[in-house]
């Protein structure tokens, strides 16, 4: 009888838990590099690096040396210590962005997809104001008259994603809403809170949290372009957008300065969209059984 | 049934505005049940049995248009508030659903979902819930129901998941159950199964049930009374043991001859019900059966016939020429 019952037990726990040799080589560099880049960013200060403000004007796009790693930049700034610094913009920006939006976004989204009528129409019609500007020039318009900080700039991102992630709601809202088991729940006397709460929420968190993944790799992007035209953030701190718009300028003598930035940036919005792309495929509890 | 029905239905009509006209989804029923009774209501697909659950339970969809009285345990369900209502649904009013793969939420674990119905209407705490929940696993026959309470819906098979769609109907005592084609979505060998719970459990309970099926099979063994449903409207309701002696309703025997029976020669054509409903957007100035009933006589195009009692008095049918009689003018 006792052997009977471990049998269960370790079959119950074997159907629940996922093995995790499943994931793949390639989420586990994408892991580390993450990891990498987080734990840099967040222990910059501690680092024994040279400043990155610092500037060494007789060492101007020096090589890459014992005391500066991956050489210095057009003004003599530690190219290493400046990437380090710019992946705290970078990640910061990248990922405050898009949980505004998916905050704001997704609790829109819900509402009107599940209450649907006047309220529905008011959202999706000032979203689809929202879209119809052109997010870049937006961006540049509103930096330019409120001026750049890294708040600001965080902010626009973030507006400019809500009605993506409002859209994602929605949809998933609208689909969800219809599905016997929010009828079982009206029928079982849960009140509209309960059940936009627990029994819709849980579910169109799995699309909005893989949106929020690719949301952090675009953010991550935009946030690099608008650094690139120079209204990113303020000059002397340093994010990867900025640090490749400046190694544009010595392209033809040391294209390591912009190559450096352009390739810290490449891996970790590919780092961002595999895992996104893995949790997805495995955090979803419906595989298929739909 | 003596002293006021746990439920009565009285006169109860819903139409939906469509792009093609009002549809009239149900039309002019009246429907009683005592406390811990059966009743089984049968009809094809679409001629209204799930919306006259839904005005029941008051889920209907919001632009439905509702006339007559609904009455469960003194109060008039179409009238009351809502907060009223919600505290009835779940607590005294429950149902289970056609599809268990769809009635269930699939990112929650069952625990939860079984437990928040008891915490929210009968106030227990969490540790109290729980034990309860697997109480009530175990009650609706689920092996090892502690490991359950953490398992999500899709790990489990559609009879399970049945099973798990009912301990959460019956998890606060409901006095009426609602069973919406409640087998229709499983397997053959566990719908006996499933039905056999649902009538164990509701005689140990005493609840009413309301058993909702195409098929005249299921509702035979397992029945008070049935009431068959056409195009919106009941067209014979009568006592089971009665209604299966002496069925009236052309409608009623279609039906039954369209069940396969298991002494027939193989390859024996189904004797199927020719033609289909008639649209319910544009209603037939006689009985809606008629076009496909063939006993049918010029009256029958005309005249809508009204539901009446015949010899016995709880035996109720809609039809001009009951197939007893036609079946005396025949011979």
């Amino acid at each position: 009888m006792a052997t009977l019952e471990l049998a269960i037990q370790e079959d119950v726990a074997a159907a629940s838990a996922r093995q995790p040799g499943r994931l793949g080589v390639l989420f586990w560099i994408a892991i580390g590099w993450m990891a990498l880049v987080f734990a840099v960013a967040i222990l910059a200060d501690l680092l024994p690096m040279p400043s990155p403000t610092d500037m060494d004007m007789l060492e101007r796009r020096g090589p890459v040396s014992v005391e500066h790693w991956l050489g210095t930049d057009g003004l003599g700034r530690d190219e290493l210590a400046r990437l380090i610094y710019g992946a705290r913009i970078s990640l910061v920006v990248g990922l405050c962005a898009p949980m505004i939006g998916l905050v704001i976004g997704g609790a829109l989204g819900m509402v009107a997809g599940y209450f649907r009528g006047r309220f529905e129409t008011l959202v999706v019609g000032s979203m689809d104001v929202l879209l119809a500007f052109p997010p870049l020039i937006l961006a540049l318009a509103v930096t330019a008259f409120v001026g750049q900080s890294i708040l600001n700039l965080t902010c626009i991102l973030g507006v400019l994603g809500i009605p993506a992630f409002m859209r994602v709601a929605r949809a998933a809202t609208l689909t969800l809403a219809r599905r016997e088991f929010v009828i079982a729940a009206q029928a079982l006397g849960a009140t509209h809170a309960r059940i936009l709460l627990r029994e819709l929420l849980p579910n169109v968190l799995l699309p909005l949290v893989a949106f929020f993944l690719l949301g952090v790799a675009i953010t991550i992007v935009a946030e690099g372009a608008l650094s690139f035209l120079g209204l990113g953030v303020p000059p002397p701190i340093s994010s990867w957008g900025s640090m490749i718009g400046e190694g544009r300028e010595s392209l033809d003598v040391a294209p390591r300065l912009a190559f450096f930035p352009a390739f810290a940036f490449f891996l970790t919005v590919l780092a961002f969209n595999l895992v996104g792309d893995t949790l997805k495929a495995l955090t979803d509890p419906r595989q298929g059984a739909l | 049934m003596n002293g006021a029905p746990l439920l009565s239905v009285e006169d109860v009509a819903v139409e939906l505005p469509t792009p093609r006209g009002p549809l009239r989804a149900v039309d002019g029923v009246d429907l009683t049940l005592g406390a811990g009774r059966t009743l089984g209501i049968v009809g094809e697909s679409g001629c209204g049995k799930t919306m006259l659950s839904r005005v029941i339970l008051q889920l209907l969809p919001k632009k439905a248009r509702l006339s007559g009285r609904v009455m469960f345990d003194g109060q008039d369900l179409a009238r009351i508030d809502r907060e009223r209502l919600r505290k009835l649904r779940g607590r005294s009013l429950a149902v289970v659903f056609q599809d268990p793969m769809t009635s269930l939420n699939p990112v929650l674990t069952i625990g939860t979902q079984l437990g928040e119905t008891l915490q929210e209407h009968l106030e227990f705490d969490s540790v109290h819930a729980r034990t309860r929940s697997a109480e009530l696993l175990a009650a609706v026959g689920i092996p090892a129901p502690e490991q359950r309470l953490a398992q999500y819906p899709h790990q489990l098979s559609g009879g399970m998941r049945q099973r798990v769609a009912i301990a959460i109907a019956l998890s606060c005592e409901p006095k009426l159950l609602i069973a919406d084609e409640p087998t229709t979505a499983l397997d053959v060998t566990i719908q006996a199964q499933i039905l056999d719970l649902l009538a164990r459990e509701q005689r140990r309970r005493h609840m009413a049930m309301i058993l909702i099926t195409h098929d005249l099979g299921v509702v035979a063994g397992r029945t008070d009374e049935v009431a068959v449903m056409y195009a919106g409207r009941v067209v014979e309701r009568a006592p089971t043991p009665s209604l299966f002696r002496a069925m009236q309703m052309p409608y009623t025997e279609a039906l039954l001859a369209a069940i396969p029976k298991l002494d027939a020669a193989p390859h024996a054509p189904l004797p199927a019900i020719s033609g289909r409903p008639p649209d319910p957007t544009r209603p037939l100035k006689g009985c809606s059966f008629s076009p496909r009933c063939r006993y049918a006589v010029a009256r029958c195009h005309q005249e809508k016939p009204a539901l009446t009692a015949s010899r016995s008095t709880d035996h109720h049918y809609a039809c001009f020429h009951p197939i007893q009689l036609a079946a005396g003018a025949d011979a």
